[in-house]
C-alpha cells in the first residue's frame, strides 16, 4: 500500500551538505499499522515532509496504492495529497475555527456541497467521539480533544493512508492510550493504512503490527512486531523488552528471550530440574505484544553451571539465549 | 466663565472647527482607506516571498523589502510630505487640501502598515500552514483561510495602531497645506495666541484617538478565539470541556 524506497533527502547549510535522510526503504501492507521508532535528529521529520511532498525529497521514491507520489507534477501535487490524511502532533487546528469548521475545512477546499458537509461533520465527529462539541473552539478543548478533532480532519477527505506524525508526544498517558485506541478501531472499521511516527516506544507496543527503526537517516531494523521483538540481540527488541544495566559479577548469567507459547511454559523450573540448578532472576520483563507473550530475563545460575550445555539445551527448546 | 464664553462664540470654533474636523476625517478615511488596500498585500506579499515563505522570491522580496519598505520608513514624515508634493499634484490636480494630503499620507503609512501585517501573519505558527497545504490547499487557500483568518486579531490591532497614527501625521499635513485640525490648532494657537481653540483641538484629536482604539481592541476581541477566555461561545461548553479534560 505504502512503498517507499531508497529515498534520500540532502540539504544544504552553508558549505556544509546535511544527510537527513539516506535510503530509506520501506513497504506498509494495506490495513495494517506500521510504526517508525527513533529519537529526535533521526530524520523523522524530514521524513515525514518528505512522504507527504512538503519537501521534495532529492532522490528516491514514494508510492501510495500504485501511486508514485514522487512521480506527480507540482500542479497534482494538491490532489495526489489528498489520499493522505495527517495529524499532527499538536493537532495543529486553527484557533479561529470551531471543532466542527476545522473538521469542514478539507471539504471547503474542494468545494463539497454545504448540506453533505454539514453531514459529513456530523459523522467524522462522532466517529471520533465528540458528539455534542461541534461549536466548540480549539482553545475551549482538551489536549485529547483537539487531537480527536485533529483525527476527524484529518479523515475528512476519505484518505487511504493515515499519516500520523508524534500523534500522541505531547498527551498524558491515559489519553495517549486512549488516541491510540481510537487510532487502532479507525484503522479496522475504515480499512486505512497507517503509519505512525514516533519515538515512544510504548505508542509501537500497543497498536503497530509492524515496526522500522530509524537512525541518522536509515532504517537499521524492521519487520513485523512478534519479530523483532524475538530477535535475541536486536535493538527493538531490546527497549521493547527491557533490561536494567548488568554489571557481570563472578558468577555467570545468561539472558534469556521467550518468545510466543514458551514465554508461558515453565521454562525456569524445567531448566533447573534438568541441570539440578539453583536458578536466581536478576532482572526480567515480560509483555504482551501482537496478541502473544514475549519475556526477557537475566538470570544466574551458581559457580559451576555448565554453560555450554545450558545454552545448547536452550537453544533446543527453542529459547533464544546468551552470556549476559 | 470665560473659556465656556469662548467655546460658543470664537469663530475659531463655531465656523472653523466643524470644517477642519470634517477636513481631518476625510484625510485619515481616504488614507486609512488606500493603506488596508495597498499595505495588507504588500506585508501579505513581505512574508510569502520570503526566503523561508510559501513562495520564495528572494530577489524581488529583497527590493520590496529592503528598498521600498526600509526607505520609505526611514525619510522623517514631515520631509517625506514635503517631497512628495509633486506627486500630489499629479494625481489630484492639486498640491493643497485634504485630498492631496491623502497622497502623502497614504504612501507614509502603506510601509508601516505593511511591516505590522507582516509581523502579525509571522505569529501563525508553520504547523498550522502545514497542515492546510497536506490537505490540498493552494497558496491562495492558505492565505485567505489560514494566514489571514488566524491573524486577524492581530490585523486588526495593526490597522488600528496605523490609523491612530494616520491622525497624527494628518496634523502635520495640516500644516503643510492639508488643512484640518492641525491647521487649526497651528493657525489659531500658534499664530493668535488664541489657547482656546488648541485645547478644544486637542480634546478632539484625544477623543478620535481613544475612539478609534477602543473600537479597534473591540473588534479584535470579537475575533479572537485563541483563548478560553475570550472566546465568544458561552461558558455550557467551556464547562463540559472542562470536565472531560480527565477523559480525553
Amino acid at each position: 500500500m505504502i512503498t517507499v524506497s531508497d529515498l534520500r533527502k540532502t540539504y544544504r547549510q552553508g558549505t556544509r551538505i546535511i544527510t537527513a535522510l539516506d535510503g530509506v526503504d520501506l513497504a506498509v501492507p494495506r490495513g495494517s499499522i506500521h510504526g517508525i521508532i527513533g529519537h529526535s535528529g533521526a530524520g523523522k521529520s524530514t521524513l515525514v515532509r518528505c512522504l507527504t511532498l512538503l519537501d521534495r525529497p532529492t532522490s528516491g521514491s514514494v508510492t501510495i496504492d500504485g501511486r508514485e507520489l514522487t512521480a506527480v507534477a507540482d500542479s497534482e501535487i494538491r490532489t495526489a495529497r489528498r489520499r493522505i490524511g495527517m495529524v499532527f502532533q499538536h493537532a495543529n487546528l486553527l484557533d479561529s475555527r470551531t471543532a466542527a469548521q476545522n473538521v469542514a475545512h478539507p471539504l471547503e477546499l474542494v468545494k463539497t456541497p454545504k448540506a453533505d458537509i454539514a453531514s459529513a461533520v456530523t459523522r467524522l465527529l462522532d466517529l471520533v467521539g465528540l458528539t455534542g462539541f461541534a461549536d466548540a473552539y480549539p482553545s475551549q478543548l482538551s489536549g485529547g480533544q483537539k487531537q480527536r478533532v485533529g483525527i476527524a480532519r484529518a479523515l475528512a477527505s476519505e484518505p487511504d493512508v493515515l499519516l500520523c506524525d508524534e500523534p500522541t508526544s505531547a498527551l498524558d498517558p491515559t489519553t495517549t492510550d486512549d488516541i491510540l485506541d481510537l487510532i487502532h478501531n479507525l484503522t479496522d472499521t475504515l480499512g486505512l493504512t497507517v503509519l505512525i511516527i514516533t519515538h515512544e516506544m510504548n505508542v509501537v507496543k500497543r497498536i503497530c503490527d509492524s515496526v522500522s527503526l530509524l537512525e541518522n537517516g536509515r532504517i537499521v531494523e524492521h519487520g513485523r512486531l512478534q519479530d523483532v521483538a524475538a530477535t535475541l540481540g536486536g535493538k527493538l527488541s531490546l527497549a521493547l523488552l527491557p533490561l536494567p544495566a548488568h554489571a557481570p559479577g563472578p558468577v555467570p548469567a545468561l539472558e534469556l528471550l521467550l518468545a510466543g507459547d514458551i514465554a508461558s511454559g515453565p521454562v525456569l523450573s524445567d531448566l533447573g530440574r534438568h541441570f539440578d540448578l539453583r536458578i536466581n532472576v536478576l532482572a526480567g520483563s515480560v509483555e504482551n505484544l501482537a496478541d502473544s507473550r514475549f519475556g526477557r530475563l537475566r538470570i544466574e545460575m551458581g559457580d559451576h553451571a555448565p554453560v555450554d550445555q545450558i545454552l545448547q539445551y536452550l537453544q533446543s527448546q527453542g529459547i533464544a539465549a546468551r552470556v549476559a | 466663565m470665560d473659556f465656556l464664553d469662548q467655546l460658543f462664540t470664537n469663530p475659531g470654533i463655531t465656523r472653523a472647527l466643524p470644517e477642519e474636523f470634517a477636513a481631518t476625517m476625510q484625510m485619515v478615511g481616504i488614507s486609512g482607506f488606500f493603506t488596508l488596500l495597498i499595505g495588507l498585500p504588500l506585508g501579505v506579499f513581505l512574508l510569502t516571498s520570503a526566503p523561508d515563505g510559501l513562495r520564495p522570491m528572494p530577489v524581488t522580496s529583497k527590493v520590496i523589502s529592503g528598498v521600498v519598505v526600509n526607505i520609505t520608513r526611514s525619510i522623517p514624515f514631515a520631509i517625506l510630505m514635503v517631497s512628495l508634493i509633486p506627486l500630489a499634484r499629479l494625481l489630484t490636480g492639486t498640491s493643497i487640501g485634504p485630498v492631496a494630503a491623502s497622497v502623502s499620507l497614504s504612501i507614509g503609512a502603506i510601509p508601516f502598515f505593511a511591516r505590522l501585517v507582516e509581523t502579525s501573519l509571522r505569529d501563525v505558527t508553520s504547523g498550522k500552514i502545514d497542515a492546510a497545504l497536506v490537505m490540498g490547499s493552494t497558496r491562495l487557500q492558505v492565505v485567505t483561510k489560514v494566514l489571514l483568518r488566524e491573524a486577524l486579531p492581530g490585523l486588526i490591532a495593526a490597522f488600528t495602531t496605523t490609523l491612530v497614527t494616520l491622525v497624527g501625521y494628518s496634523a502635520m499635513a495640516g500644516i503643510i497645506g492639508g488643512g484640518g485640525l492641525g491647521r487649526l490648532a497651528y493657525n489659531y494657537g500658534l499664530q493668535r495666541f488664541d489657547t482656546t481653540v488648541m485645547v478644544v483641538v486637542i480634546i478632539i484629536i484625544v477623543l478620535v484617538v481613544q475612539a478609534i482604539q477602543l473600537t479597534g481592541d473591540w473588534a479584535a476581541r470579537r475575533v479572537d478565539h485563541r483563548s478560553a477566555a475570550t472566546a465568544g461561545t458561552g461558558n455550557r461548553l467551556r464547562r463540559r470541556a472542562a470536565a472531560q479534560v480527565a477523559g480525553g
